[in-house]
């Protein structure tokens, strides 16, 4: 009887040995290295990365190891680790136009300067299942041609905003670090990026579908995506110049909307904006979305869909504290259910007696 | 852990001290929520990461950790924090009420009295008590700054109307030094008379949330009732099946197929003690 609640110690510890067997699987088959999740699994890695807010494929793939392909517990382990490192400073904005793209695409114009680079994608694949892949073998190179890495490709958001059709990205704005300060609200635009970057692909998706759906459409056009690799610079304080610390790869979209103009503005085309690591073009859309819908306020538009409201959409993009939080029910929560078990019987056992006066009042008369 | 992979109370030494500023502001104003730059802890939000986070900023190593849920010392999560701070802030750790100076708690207060020197830090889910009667955070906090706190008085109303009493079970809201109501965090309405002038120091963690709030020890904690429905606490019939205890909050367990119920107290340390102690059961 009350044993039930006692052992704890004991049976947890046999949970988490449970728990490492499982991961392991069948010890008949070969176990997974880091370099073959990194290599083939590679935009699950781009996604925890990019949610887990840590640019670190060989941490990000031994996050998805230890979490047995479970990408949002992945995120969590990433965050859990990233948030114990020293910080030594902000790097330098990215400049994406310096970017050497491996994939990049306009859908407002036919061409652009720098032409359409299809890239890897799976937008042009039939989605039959290649049955090939089920075996292991020999898969031949793609013929590539030489990355021409002097040219800078120009942006088409800033070939627009020349024209004064396209407002001009905002000014540089320093921003909080949201995982060293608490949220406040209103928001400035620097943070709900923040936000949006780390927020739940799914949740974003969902959302910035509704805007498409006439929960706040802002009549959005893809300006242009863009995938491949940037330099990442930052200036030593002892140096006090700008060196190169790395290169990463990032999915940059820039997304153009419709905008009926206001007292001061003329009708032009406003952005939205999204940012991920790796390539997830699926993520940088919808955050794209959901920027542009969370400037409903600035834009003097109606905010009335879900997807304009900044304190449901800040609270709740954040797939590690909800998943906590949804899950929390499993902890034991017997108490608060005594309680509540105490006054729904008391609340019973009055409506059970008014009954029975009822019944004797009834017979009485 | 010393192996120098994480620091003492795996907090760093910088976070540690914004979190000690965010507890003094909230001491110094009872029952205000603190925004403080909460961290992703190694636990899952939901699990007590504020709760955590409060006592990895005030643990130090003379201190004596009693981590509980739920009233006991061994469900699953007491297990495991008391585990985290036994290896990462070396730490001695009880079971004894009494022994502990810092006490780690989700939805209960312990039953034995608290004195002077104690910290009772809780874990706190949700710290805005007006959350699920005007869910925007921009709306609540300025109804707190003007004290403009009808929404909730209404509700109570509402409640007695419709059912002849407040059922509110747990998570009972009350009133801080008569001036912020405050979220209790969900603890049964049995345990809100404890934090009323208690000795102990209150510190209230939420993690998710990213809020802190305090109740000094002595500050007047008031349930909020009505003259003629005034507050009142959950009673049972039985009395503790182990202990005997009529004074303490019982859990019901269901023992048989049949759905036989078995009612013990809830405070394992404290059921404990009086079967051992016969002289604790007087």
């Amino acid at each position: 009887m009350y044993v039930a609640v006692k052992g704890g110690e004991t049976a947890i510890a046999h949970s988490l040995d449970l728990l490492a067997d499982k991961r392991r699987g069948d010890r008949d088959v070969a176990e997974l290295s880091l370099e073959q999740i990194d290599q083939q699994l590679g935009l699950a890695v781009d996604r925890v990365m990019t949610e887990g807010s840590c640019y670190d494929r060989s941490l990000a793939a031994l996050a998805i190891k230890q979490a047995r392909g479970d990408l949002i517990e992945a995120i969590f382990l990433l965050r859990a680790y990233r948030t114990t490192l020293p910080r030594f400073g902000d790097s330098l904005p990215l400049d994406t136009s310096a970017m050497v793209a491996e994939r990049r695409i306009s859908s407002t114009f036919k061409d652009v300067p720098g032409g359409q680079v299809l890239g890897p994608t799976y937008d042009y694949t039939h989605r039959l299942l290649d049955f090939s892949l089920a075996t292991e073998g020999d898969r031949p190179a793609a013929p590539t041609a030489p990355a021409d890495t002097n040219r800078t490709l120009p942006r088409v958001g800033d070939i627009l905003e020349r024209e004064g059709m396209l407002e001009p990205p905002p000014l540089d704005e320093a921003s909080e670090d949201l995982t060293r300060q608490p949220l406040t609200l209103p928001a400035s635009r620097p943070v709900r990026l923040q936000n949006l970057a780390r927020g739940d692909e799914g949740f974003l998706l969902a959302l910035g579908y509704s805007t498409q759906r006439g929960y706040g459409n802002n009549h959005p056009f893809v300006g242009e995506i863009r995938y491949g690799q940037v330099p990442v610079s930052f200036v030593p304080e002892e140096l006090g110049f700008a060196i190169e610390i790395a290169e990463i790869d990032v999915t940059e979209c820039d997304m153009v909307n419709q905008f009926a103009g206001s007292h001061d503005v003329p009708p032009q085309f406003t952005r939205g904006y999204g940012l991920a690591f790796g390539h997830s073009e699926r993520k940088a859309m919808a955050m794209a979305l959901v920027d542009r819908a969370l400037r409903a306020e600035e834009l003097s538009e109606s905010a009335t869909s879900p997807a304009q409201d900044e304190e449901f959409v800040l609270a709740h993009s954040d797939n590690v504290e909800a998943s906590g939080f949804v899950q929390h029910l499993k902890l034991p929560h017997y108490v608060d259910f005594q309680s509540e078990l105490v006054v729904v019987r008391a609340l019973r056992a009055e409506v059970e007696a008014r009954r029975q006066q009822a019944a004797l009042d009834q017979a009485a008369e | 852990m010393t192996d120098g992979t994480y620091n003492y109370a795996y907090l760093d030494e910088q976070t540690k001290r914004m979190i000690r500023r965010a507890i003094l502001k909230a001491v110094a104003v009872p029952g205000y929520q603190v925004p403080f730059g909460g961290r992703e802890m190694p636990l899952p939000y939901g699990w007590g990461t504020g709760g955590i986070q409060v006592t990895a900023a005030i643990i130090g190593r003379d201190d004596t950790l009693k981590v509980i849920d739920q009233g006991a010392d061994d469900t699953t999560n007491a297990v495991s924090i008391r585990r985290f701070f036994a290896k990462v802030a070396e730490v001695a750790t009880t079971t004894r009420t009494e022994e502990a100076t810092v006490i780690q708690t989700r939805h209960r207060v312990p039953e034995t009295p608290l004195s002077e020197g104690q910290i009772l830090v809780f874990q706190v889910p949700i710290p805005e008590p007006l959350r699920m009667l005007e869910p925007r955070e921009t709306e609540t906090r300025t109804l707190h700054a003007l004290s403009e706190y009808g929404v909730m008085q209404v509700s109570l109303y509402e409640s007695i109307a419709r059912h002849g009493r407040i059922s509110k079970g747990y998570n009972y809201p009350v009133m801080v030094n008569g001036r912020y109501i405050m979220s209790p965090s969900p603890i049964p309405k049995f345990d809100n008379p404890k934090l009323d002038r208690s000795p102990a120091l209150q510190l209230y963690g939420a993690g998710r949330e990213k809020r802190i709030y305090a109740v000094p020890p002595y500050t007047p904690v008031k349930s909020l009732d009505f003259d003629d429905h005034p507050f009142e606490i959950e009673t049972w019939e039985q009395c503790c099946e182990l202990c005997g205890s009529k004074e303490s909050f019982l859990d019901e367990m269901i023992v048989d197929d049949d759905g036989k119920r078995l009612f013990v107290c809830s405070d394992t340390d404290y059921c404990e003690r009086r079967r051992t102690l016969p002289e604790a059961a007087e």
